[in-house]
């Protein structure tokens, strides 16, 4: 087995290969696989696995990607990730991708579907429209319609047939998945000295662009390491990071707030890998039908979903308590419409039940780290200093 | 520029009606009518009205106080009680005139919702505009429709009988519950049928522009054109006269070979003909509009009178199918459109109506519009060779209404638009 700073570095490597080399020679092993690029948030990535393929999370070049021609798509005030994926097809990155898929998150999401039709990338461009109505009996139908779509069209590419036995295999993978990420998370809670917030996302993004089965064995790895103690603790308060669950904020921020006096102990920067909460079914013998509840029912909340019947903002209250955190670090990407109009919903449900937070905007390419960092020092220290623990009654 | 501004029938009557509708809303509580909130896109009045309630635009409130400086002052109400700069407007500037006790744009109170209908339509924003507004009204019942968007260009049976499910099962039982009334198909046919009229008319009236000189100025007069069938008049009789008697009026005007009315008189000579793309900055709506009429500039097509319904590629409510044609309504608005519809119904309009140029007003806080409209610009300009001109402004936060940039650019525009006529001729 690998070190862990062996793993660690391994993952960051992939998790920022704006190449996707592993996602590339994967396929060229098998003339029937297929490269599937998905946007953020969600995509239930069970689907292209049982079809053979591989989803490939498209994140934006972060920092890592230098804008030339991307800025002559997008005035100045529509959020930075678009541009960058502008980009990144421009320069020929996802030369061998077959198909795109477009989660119904916001309109700049939407309308950039529609570019890449413009443009005739891939055999199909597939904006998908999660339904907002989390009845089954208005929704499933509909849902199971537009995961169908995929499936037919990565069929028309590969001929594989997918059966009930291929989806429910993918969907039992992709729990593992899911349970050992949130098995990382639950550790760190406890022992946040173990692996940085930085080593955490690192090898959770490199799950978006390698198989499953590799990331499973990356993740049991290091999971495996993290059972002994390693590292020191340090006198840092935990927070949570919330509103970066789409526009990814630089590896450089993640570490000036862990730098500034905090533990990120739970955030949404890769929302898409948690976004089922606990196992989807397997039993029902329709695991189409098992995919399209676990999203109906099973979907955590976010900025890009509907939550009339389950309000977002107790929902962000409950993991406050699940995960003990001391105050919350409100990180938006600039002009991001969804995220920063839950801000005035959250941010009363915090002060509410006197929950600490701070609020700041970044953009994926944020290079300057300073007022940031003396925002979250304060933030820390008066924390340390001054408060009580969070204490979240009547939800 | 002709002086002399008689107002003509057609603008009496909209204006009768706009305050017939706001009397009654002033009076809803010692009426007992119920007040429902929804958006102009996927506007489904008929619906609401076959309940006897009556309907609210947020977002007509929202402009109409930009047009009567009171949007500044809302907006910065709602920055100061958490909302972002960087948001879309209309939505700060709602909250903010709800937190400052929620006089309208016309000084009467504006009744709060017994329903917020999120007909979410072509906009990810209508979504968290009434999370938001049902955090202000609580215990306000919402009823979502969510309307699929055109992702492939066209409207299949899956997505119309997603959102027939959606009216049987969740709007309608919600409004039988709010109104007390009844689902009522036959009323609600009565209401379509009058809508299918108005689509009629309001096809003829914005192809008028076919006509040299155009009658109408089809963006800046055309956003009052539209005014009834968008803000509370859809489905009515009252609508159905509107129209009619507007279309008469346009006739005439073509008959004697007259421009479009502005707020100065008529444009004498029509220099240039252009189709924009993108809705108008409301604050200083007039200085905007004087811009292009002082320059002899008529917009013949724009894509902002389309927000509340396409009518041009063919789509008409039909009565005999009231929830399926609702739900069609919906998805045929403009924003619910791809980029790739959108770039066809834009090309055709340039072809149809001959046009010289194509221009864009980019709205800073509106992303529905505003992503992706560089590319529909490229788009335009590459397959038609047609000169392109950009601006940009917002809807109703003056904040962002630079008027020496907007003049800079269209002079240049204009000048473009000069020297190509003189290289034709
Ligand atoms: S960062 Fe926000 S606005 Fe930009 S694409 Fe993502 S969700 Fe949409
Ligand atoms: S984002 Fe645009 S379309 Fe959506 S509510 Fe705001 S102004 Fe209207």
């Amino acid at each position: 087995m690998d070190t862990p700073d062996v793993i660690i570095r391994k993952c960051e490597e992939l998790a920022f290969d704006l190449n996707f080399t592993r996602a590339k020679e994967w396929k060229a092993q098998d003339a029937s696989r297929v490269l599937v690029g998905n946007m953020p948030i969600y995509f239930p990535r069970e689907l292209v696995h049982a079809a053979n393929g591989l989803c490939v999370g498209i994140l934006g070049g972060g920092d890592k990607k230098l804008i030339i021609k991307g800025d002559a798509y997008y005035q100045s005030y529509i959020c930075h990730m678009p541009r960058s994926i502008v980009e990144l097809v421009l320069d020929g990155h996802f030369e061998g991708f077959d198909g795109f898929i477009f989660p119904s998150i916001c309109d700049v999401i939407r309308n950039l579907s529609g570019m890449f039709q413009l443009m005739g990338k891939g055999t199909f461009v597939k904006y998908l429209d999660y339904p907002q109505n989390f009845s089954a009996s208005v929704s499933e139908d509909f849902y199971i319609n537009e995961l169908q779509y995929v499936l037919d069209q990565i069929y028309a590419i590969n001929k594989v047939e997918v059966t009930a036995e291929r989806l429910k295999n993918s969907i039992q993978l992709y729990n593992k998945n899911r349970s050992l990420i949130t098995e990382l998370y639950d550790i760190r809670q406890q022992f946040p000295w173990r692996l940085t917030a930085a080593d955490v996302y690192h090898i959770v993004r490199a799950g978006y662009v390698i198989p499953v089965e590799e990331h499973n064995e990356i993740l049991e790895a290091m999971i495996q390491h993290i059972q002994v103690d390693r590292g020191k603790p340090v006198d840092k308060i935990k927070v949570m990071v919330m509103g970066a669950f789409c526009e990814q904020p630089p590896v450089g921020l993640i570490k000036t707030i862990e730098m500034a006096g905090c533990y990120i102990i739970e955030d949404d920067f890769l929302l898409g890998a948690r976004w089922v909460q606990g196992d989807i079914e397997t039993t029902s013998g329709n695991p189409m039908h098992d995919l399209c509840m676990a999203y109906l029912e099973k979907s955590t909340f976010s900025s890009s979903v509907y939550d009339v019947n389950n309000p977002k903002e107790n929902r962000l209250m409950e993991l406050i308590k699940k995960r003990k955190v001391d105050g919350i670090i409100f990180a938006a990407p600039s002009f991001c419409d969804p995220a920063l109009l839950d801000h005035p919903i959250l941010q009363k449900a915090c002060n509410d039940h006197h929950v600490r937070f701070i609020s700041f905007l970044y953009s994926e390419n944020t290079g300057q780290f300073k007022v940031i960092k003396e925002q979250v020092g304060t933030f820390s220290d008066s924390i340390k200093l001054w408060d009580e623990p969070v204490v979240i009654n009547n939800l | 520029m002709s002086t002399g501004v008689a107002k003509e029938k057609s603008m009496i009557i909209q204006k009768e009606m706009i305050a017939q509708l706001s009397k009654e809303l002033s009076m809803a509580k010692d009426t007992g009518k119920k007040v429902v909130y929804t958006f102009v896109p996927g506007n489904i009045s008929e619906l609401i009205l076959s309940f006897d309630m009556l309907p609210v635009y947020p977002e007509i409130n929202a402009l109409q106080s930009g047009m009567r400086k009171k949007s500044e002052g809302f907006i910065r109400g709602a920055e100061k009680h958490g909302h972002s700069e960087d948001v879309c407007t209309y939505v700060k500037c709602d909250v903010g005139m709800m937190l400052a006790g929620n006089i309208g744009p016309n000084g009467e109170t504006v009744p709060p919702p017994d329903l917020l209908l999120l007909s979410y339509t072509g906009c990810f924003t209508f979504m968290k505009w009434f999370e938001t507004l049902e955090r202000l009204y609580p215990g306000v019942p919402v009823a979502l429709l969510h309307t699929p968007y055109q992702e492939a260009g066209h409207i299949t049976p899956e997505m119309t009988a997603y959102m027939v499910k959606q009216l049987k099962e969740e709007v309608i039982p919600k409004m039988e519950k709010v109104s007390g009334k009844k689902y009522d198909e036959e009323k609600l046919k009565m209401h379509l049928r009058n809508s299918s009229k108005v689509e009629e008319s309001i096809i003829k009236i914005f192809d008028s522009t076919k006509n040299r000189p155009s009658p109408i100025d089809a963006y800046f007069a055309g956003v009052y054109y539209i005014g009834p069938i968008n803000n509370g008049f859809r489905g009515t009789s009252e609508a159905v006269d509107y129209y009619d008697e507007l279309y008469k009026e346009i006739m005439v005007r073509v008959q004697k070979g007259l421009g479009p009315i502005t707020p100065e008189g008529e444009i004498e000579e029509e220099r240039f003909r252009l189709v924009v793309e993108g809705p108008p900055n409301w604050t200083h709506f007039r200085e905007f509009w004087k811009l292009f009429y002082d320059m002899g500039a008529v917009i013949v097509a724009s894509s902002y009178t389309k927000v509340g319904g396409v009518y041009d590629m063919g789509f008409r409510v039909n009565p005999d199918k009231p929830l399926e044609s609702l739900a069609e309504y919906c998805m045929n608005c403009y924003t619910n459109l791809n980029l790739n519809q959108r770039v066809d119904l834009l090309s055709n309009c340039i072809t149809k109506f001959h046009a010289d140029g194509f221009l864009v007003n980019s709205i800073k806080s509106c992303n529905s519009f505003s992503a992706g409209q560089l590319m529909i610009m490229q788009q335009l300009e590459r397959k038609l060779e047609i000169p392109v001109g950009f601006i940009e402004s917002d809807l109703v936060d003056p904040r962002y209404f630079s008027y020496s940039n907007i003049k800079n650019r269209l002079e240049s525009f204009f000048q473009m638009l000069e020297q190509r006529k003189l290289m034709v001729k």
